[in-house]
């Protein structure tokens, strides 16, 4: 379908940033690229932003902040800077000095303003910012790359004039997404330079990585028009995980392979204006100097994956989780993890199961319409059974109307552009779908809700903190919903609530879904079951390529037995995709 | 010339986006003590997340915190007496303390400024 990619064959320039949604693999293949580079001769500085710090286990050397030489790769050095260390490290910078001067919650609330996604990601770009903006760098090395990329929201809030001029410094009109940038103006020169560098042609290259399936193709061709419309215009995208053959009698392979070229066929037409290229589904990990050449080989299969395969452990599937459900008498159900898990199938799955009970269910989704069409068929369902969407899109250009209605009075240009680029931060999505939650969550009161997202730890606490601040604010026509403020308890409470955390048997979306547990568990909701979705372990195949995948899926679903859920079920992944009320019935069956 | 310090609760941003709701009062408020200043006015205002010292070097705020805790805020200082604690000021007030119409302080500030850079 797409040439294969090899960085032999493409001109790269010195800065090369790999960007896509956990569990794409872009460590992987940035690892891989930049041990090529180095094979060729080139010096190459690799740098890791993981705050799992898996390129340590790909490359099997301890790394810091500081780069340093590979013994076992010439001319290639790495480092990795942790942003989630960097966000603590300047929180504590910030609060440390004052434990003990004022009182404990007074401390802690500073603490959660600082805990959101927003800091940890401005410090991550204040990392990036001293390596793109030494040209000390460059004489170094030939290539720098990243296996990150700053997202187009942090660039564009450093692009809008209102972020450098005085009044952020007068915090009359303080930044929300740049608050970690407290002391801004020192570094406004450096910062000129990253972004200049960023969406200089010959000096950056944005390699977008993605897997052959609908959701991760839409979202890489969000993210190019995106980075493109603020100037990073030097752009490749590499579908990572083509699986290059198939085995006709085997069910699963037949389908595995059926449902990425139709994945890669409907791709989205933004996407065909970028230079594509695949790299295979491989069956081995790619840990290790060996393995990462041998991807660029485009061998499949090495000896060692192949001899482990699965004997198929007893794993108990949905039907566990829907009984525990019952018999708890849960009344809202709420189904997480990161994008590309299959978290509104589950969710549809588990409504479809309630309701064959005898249980009045009401499923809701963010996920499009379309799509909650395409899951539920055009079939018969059931009258216990309704359903309603959310449409992200729809929730966040309300709230940003209601806002603009609200406080744009009064405000200059700048201020206005300002405020309105603050919107575009996730926390704006966030909030604004967890009230339209509320809503439905608040009219459900004989029926059971199932909802397929949630929200953060952060949020969560943010709203909390404002609850106790609004009390004193009762003439504020800006207040918390009712429906918002009955919501939370009821979260909180394992009697009536239960969080089931999606994720698939691989490295970082299982390193992401036990992040998510730690940041919900901030806000004591205490994840109740996980769900291993679409594991090629639990499906029976005999394709080789696949089974060796299954085997090395077997750690992650160890490591979520044995240290991370409180309960776990596995869904095997599917030859057949479940759509329609009957099919969806299948799952529990 | 009166003296006014506004003491905020620890916020992301003080234009109150972030929070779960739109709070027009903080906008309000944002535009109000930023048309002040421009206009020369003595007005300060510190948010706990950016400037704890503020806090803790105020013997009056810090009292107040360590008596009601974050509750207590935000807290508004009046020539360093406490005026209001757990409220903002009202448009009503400022006009009041600066001796100015409430028309007088919704004009728009006429300075900018600004530095560009662009990609």
């Amino acid at each position: 379908m797409y040439p294969l990619f090899n960085p032999k064959n493409v001109e790269l320039t010195p800065f090369l940033f790999f960007t896509g949604k956990g569990g794409v693999g872009k460590t992987s293949v940035a690892c891989a690229t930049a041990v090529a580079l180095a094979d060729r001769g080139k010096k190459v500085l690799l740098v890791s932003t993981d705050p799992a710090s898996n390129l340590q286990d790909v490359l099997s050397v301890e790394l810091t902040g500081e780069p340093v030489e590979i013994p076992a790769i010439a001319n290639l050095s790495a480092a990795n800077i942790d942003p989630e260390a960097a966000a603590k490290s300047y929180r504590e910078k910030t609060v440390g000095p004052y434990r003990g001067k004022l009182p404990d919650a007074v401390i802690a609330t500073m603490e959660e303003q600082l805990s959101g996604a927003c800091t940890v990601e401005i410090a991550a770009f204040d990392e990036f910012s001293s390596l793109l903006s030494d040209e000390a760098v460059l004489e170094q090395y030939d290539h720098v790359v990243f296996d990150t990329a700053p997202t187009g929201h942090t660039l564009r809030l450093l692009q809008l004039p209102s972020a450098w001029s005085g009044f952020l410094d007068t915090s009359t009109h303080g930044a929300s997404c740049l608050g970690p940038l407290a002391g801004l103006e020192g570094k406004k020169e450096m910062y000129a330079k990253a972004v200049a560098a960023l969406s200089d042609f010959n000096k950056t290259t944005l390699l977008l990585v993605a897997r052959p399936d609908v959701s991760s193709l839409n979202e890489a061709a969000r993210a190019a028009h995106e980075l493109k419309e603020i100037g990073v215009q030097n752009q490749l995208l590499i579908v990572n995980g083509v699986l290059q053959t198939r085995h006709p009698e085997d069910a699963v392979s037949s389908a595995f392979y059926d449902r990425q070229r139709r994945a890669m066929n409907d791709a989205p037409v933004a996407l065909k204006q970028v230079m594509t290229y695949a790299l295979p589904f491989v069956a081995y990990s790619l840990i290790g100097a060996d393995n990462l050449r041998h991807l660029f080989s485009f061998y499949s299969i090495t000896t060692a994956a192949e001899a482990n395969t699965a004997e198929t452990a007893e794993m108990p599937g949905l039907e566990r989780v829907i009984a525990d459900f019952e018999a708890n008498n849960t009344r809202v159900i709420f189904t997480m993890g990161k994008g590309g898990v299959g978290k509104t199938t589950v969710a549809s799955a588990i409504a479809v199961a309630l309701a064959e009970r005898g249980h009045r269910v009401h499923l809701t989704t963010t996920d499009p319409a379309a799509h909650l069409g395409y899951t539920f068929g055009s079939g018969q369902g059931n009258e216990r059974l309704s359903i309603s969407s959310i449409d992200p899109e729809v929730e966040v250009a309300n709230y940003k109307a209601e806002v603009l209605k609200n406080a744009g009075d009064g405000l200059t240009e700048e201020e206005l552009a300002y405020l309105k680029e603050d919107m575009e931060s996730p926390c704006t999505e966030e909030i604004a779908l967890f009230k339209a939650f509320a809503t439905v969550v608040d009219k459900a009161d004989d029926e059971i809700v199932v909802i397929d997202t949630a929200p953060t730890g952060h949020t969560l606490l943010l709203l909390d903190s404002t609850e106790a601040y609004h009390k004193d604010m009762s003439r504020s026509a800006g207040d918390v919903p009712d429906s918002v403020k009955k919501l939370l308890p009821r979260l909180r409470n394992p009697q009536e609530t239960g969080v089931v955390i999606v994720t698939l048997a691989e490295a970082t979306p299982v390193l992401e879904a036990a992040r998510l547990q730690e940041d919900l568990k901030r806000a004591q909701i205490d994840p109740k079951w996980w769900i291993i979705n679409q594991s090629l372990y639990a499906a029976q195949t005999t394709d080789p390529v696949l089974r060796g995948r299954a085997a090395s899926e077997k750690q992650w679903i160890q490591k979520v037995v044995d240290e991370l859920a409180a309960k776990y079920a596995v869904i095997p992944w599917l030859a057949e995709e479940k759509i329609g009320y009957d099919k969806l019935k299948e799952f529990s069956n | 010339m009166n003296k006014i310090e506004i003491y905020d609760p620890a916020m992301c941003c003080s234009t109150g986006v972030c929070g779960p709701s739109v709070e027009p009062e903080l906008t309000r408020l944002a535009s109000a003590v930023y048309s002040l200043e421009k206009k020369g006015f003595n007005i300060k205002r510190f948010n706990l997340t950016n400037e704890p010292a503020a806090f803790v070097e105020n013997a009056l705020v810090n009292q107040a915190l360590a008596d009601k805790g974050p509750e207590a805020l935000p807290m508004v200082l009046l020539n360093g007496e406490i005026a209001k604690v757990a409220s903002y000021p009202t448009n009503d007030e400022f006009s009041q303390w600066f001796g100015m119409t409430p028309e007088q302080l919704q004009e728009k500030p006429k300075v900018k400024q600004s530095i560009k850079f662009s990609i």
